[in-house]
């Protein structure tokens, strides 16, 4: 298998990669917004966001990639996603439960119903996207057969 | 009181940690209050709960959805025995921290982690359901392994590797019981499942959920370090950070391992009658081997990591009695091991903060230079020993006695022989660490700063006062706390309704 070398892969991978990478985002975000209707949800969905920037990452280049994506912003989105869904348990609190799904059920099968369930799915998939990319990311950092590379 | 106020313990600490999460390099400063002031809040909110909460078991039902089918949490006596302890702990650990840590980077992601723990440790004490426990112990143990392995050296990293395999094959093994038990009676709700294992005749279900019990046995004995499945305990607390230690030695090998399989097992126990037998033979063997293995050590951490085995060994030798005294005094113990391992971890975090060596014989007549250090590691020691009026003293007492009375005179005769050799071991402690001459070259030792000897401080009164106020302690927390597991069939027909 060929080396995943600083300047990435071929410029057949690069070119690819550039055609797909925003379809995949696309379909991350769709299975995330249809959750509630279809099969996936905020984690499934999570992942396809988590894996189209390691597909960047992976085609380009750990360091052209990292000049477009962040560290930093995939451990913001994680916290950020996780304090959100935390926020929904607790607006449940003060209508009652905690976790209590308080807005309109909807009609089924309709893509405004299921109440509560459509905005868990979106802070489940901002925490999946910026963990998953955090830990990959982590993974380059140690490559270097034991040395440390962090500086 | 509004029943909502118990998703706190959960609520808090994690919004604590993602918060820290989300600021990865955030100030020191920042850090050290969000992570410190969520401990401090959950410890009063513990508190509250306990004076404003009902004589009869609080069932918390999730989103709303009643059991068996939703997931609800109980909030019983054995429970609020669970999470003063905890929070308690917890809360010393965190401002203990603000000093020790100093020498450390990363603050927030280390209040971050160690928040995370907490908040999982008190929704295990909550949790009403299997799979829930099982959920929670795994977030606190993945904490746990990241903890461990926060100074980032060789030992720490080598420690917390072979806890994480461990760990990990005991998680698996859990799970493998839960989903047995789940397709046994068809549910995950502990009340339930009770109902359901007593409506049957005696055998119909009973090599399956034999199965799941030494599944879980397995898994469980390992989280809280029984003989044999000890390995990985003394690496773990000795390499870690005290701090961590104190933590992990204190709370996490009894609420993960201890009070999760009590939890269980009390409520299948009635179909797999080994059980009971199971535990006194584990505790025994880890009384036992635990003071052996410990009476030769010579680096402070890694004795009182071999300790932790053997006290762990009278919490289950206790419980496995299964008569009403032994329980009572199984989880009187838990909580005074609680109180006087994390204190002594602290204390040895407190010498190498200071004196910078872990090694028993390097150091020498340190009561002299750290007097606050001293004191509470000479309380601590006396406690942990047994030795009258401290809190040791009455559980240990009680657990001999429970043992004679069930018959069991091998055990009880084990408990009070481990007893003097524990005694032993920590004179060594304290003959070569605080008492005698001071070292020339430990002369200009100081005292640890008042963030680190005020928790110190407040372990040493717990020690005393649990001890001075036995009756006390034993009419409003423990007795309550056992009678949940005696009847633990009564309480399940309470729990589902």
């Amino acid at each position: 298998m060929r080396q995943n070398t600083p300047q990435g892969m071929s410029v057949i991978v690069k070119t690819v990669t550039r055609l797909t990478v925003r379809l995949i985002f696309l379909f991350g975000v769709y299975v995330i917004l249809h959750g509630h209707l279809t099969p996936g949800g905020g984690f499934a969905g999570g992942v396809m966001l988590a894996l189209a920037a390691v597909h960047v990452m992976l085609a380009y280049g750990r360091d052209t990639a990292m000049k477009e994506l962040s560290f930093s912003g995939a451990q913001i989105f994680e916290g950020i996603g996780a304090l959100a869904f935390l926020v929904i348990g607790l607006s449940g609190l003060a209508a009652g439960v905690f976790f209590k799904n308080y807005l309109a059920p909807g009609t089924p099968f309709e893509f405004l119903s299921g109440g509560t369930i459509i905005i868990s799915n979106m802070a489940i998939g901002l925490k999946v996207m910026g963990g998953l990319f955090a830990i990959f990311v982590a993974m380059t950092f140690f490559q270097g057969g034991g040395t440390d590379d962090k500086k | 009181m509004r029943h909502g106020i118990i998703t706190l313990f959960l609520a808090l600490p994690l919004a604590a940690a993602f918060l820290l999460a989300a600021v990865g390099g955030a100030k020191r400063r920042f850090a050290e209050i969000v992570g410190v002031s969520s401990p401090l809040a959950l410890l009063a909110l513990a508190v509250y709960v306990f004076f404003v909460r009902g004589s009869e078991p609080l069932v918390y039902s999730f989103s709303g959805w009643p059991a068996p089918l939703g997931v609800v949490w109980v909030l019983d006596g054995l429970s609020m025995l669970m999470l003063l302890a905890a929070n308690f702990v917890a809360a010393a650990v965190a401002v203990y921290s603000v000093g020790y840590m100093k020498s450390y980077t990363a603050p927030a992601k280390y209040y971050a982690l160690f928040n995370l723990m907490v908040g999982a440790m008190n929704a295990l004490a909550l949790s009403g359901d299997i799979f829930n426990i099982y959920v929670f112990l795994e977030i606190a143990s993945v904490a746990a392994y990241a903890l461990a392995a926060f100074g980032l050296g060789r030992d720490e990293l080598e420690a917390s590797f072979k806890y994480v395999i461990l760990g990990s094959t005991a998680s698996a093994f859990i799970l493998m019981g839960v989903a047995i038990i789940y397709s046994a009676t068809g549910s995950l709700n502990l009340a339930d499942i009770a109902a359901v294992l007593a409506a049957r005749t005696a055998d119909s279900s009973g090599g399956a959920i034999r199965l799941a019990a030494l599944l879980m046995t397995s898994g469980f004995a390992l989280k809280a370090g029984l003989v044999p499945f000890h390995a990985w305990l003394p690496d773990v607390h000795s390499s870690a950070p005290s701090p961590v230690s104190a933590m992990l030695s204190g709370m996490l090998i009894k609420v993960a391992g201890l009070y999760a399989m009590a939890r269980i097992f009390f409520f299948i126990a009635p179909v797999a009658r080994i059980m009971p037998n199971i535990l006194v033979f584990l505790g025994v063997l880890s009384m036992i081997v635990g003071v052996l293995l410990a009476l030769g050590q010579w680096d402070f951490k890694r004795l009182l990591a071999y300790h932790s085995v053997s006290q762990v060994g009278y919490i289950a030798l206790g419980l496995g009695l299964g008569t009403p005294l032994g329980i009572a005094a199984g989880l009187y113990h838990l909580i005074n091991h609680a109180v006087f391992k994390s204190l002594m971890f602290l204390n040895a975090g407190a010498v190498e903060y200071s004196a910078g060596t872990r090694d028993l014989k390097s150091a020498g007549g340190l009561a002299a230079r750290m007097p606050v250090t001293g004191a509470t590691s000479l309380t601590a020691s006396l406690a942990i020993a047994g030795v009258p009026p401290l809190n040791g003293f009455w559980s240990k007492f009680m657990i001999i006695i429970a043992a004679f009375q069930a018959g069991r005179y091998f055990a009880g005769a084990a408990a009070a022989i481990v007893s003097v050799l524990t005694l032993a071991s920590f004179l060594k402690v304290q003959k070569y660490v605080f008492w005698g001459k001071t070292k020339e070259n430990l002369s200009s030792v100081k005292e640890v700063p008042l963030s680190m000897t005020l928790p110190m401080a407040a372990l040493a009164v717990a020690c005393v006062l649990l001890g001075i106020f036995y009756p006390v302690v034993r009419d409003t927390l423990i007795q309550p706390a056992a009678m949940v597991l005696v009847r633990a069939l009564e309480y399940s027909a309470g729990a589902i309704k």
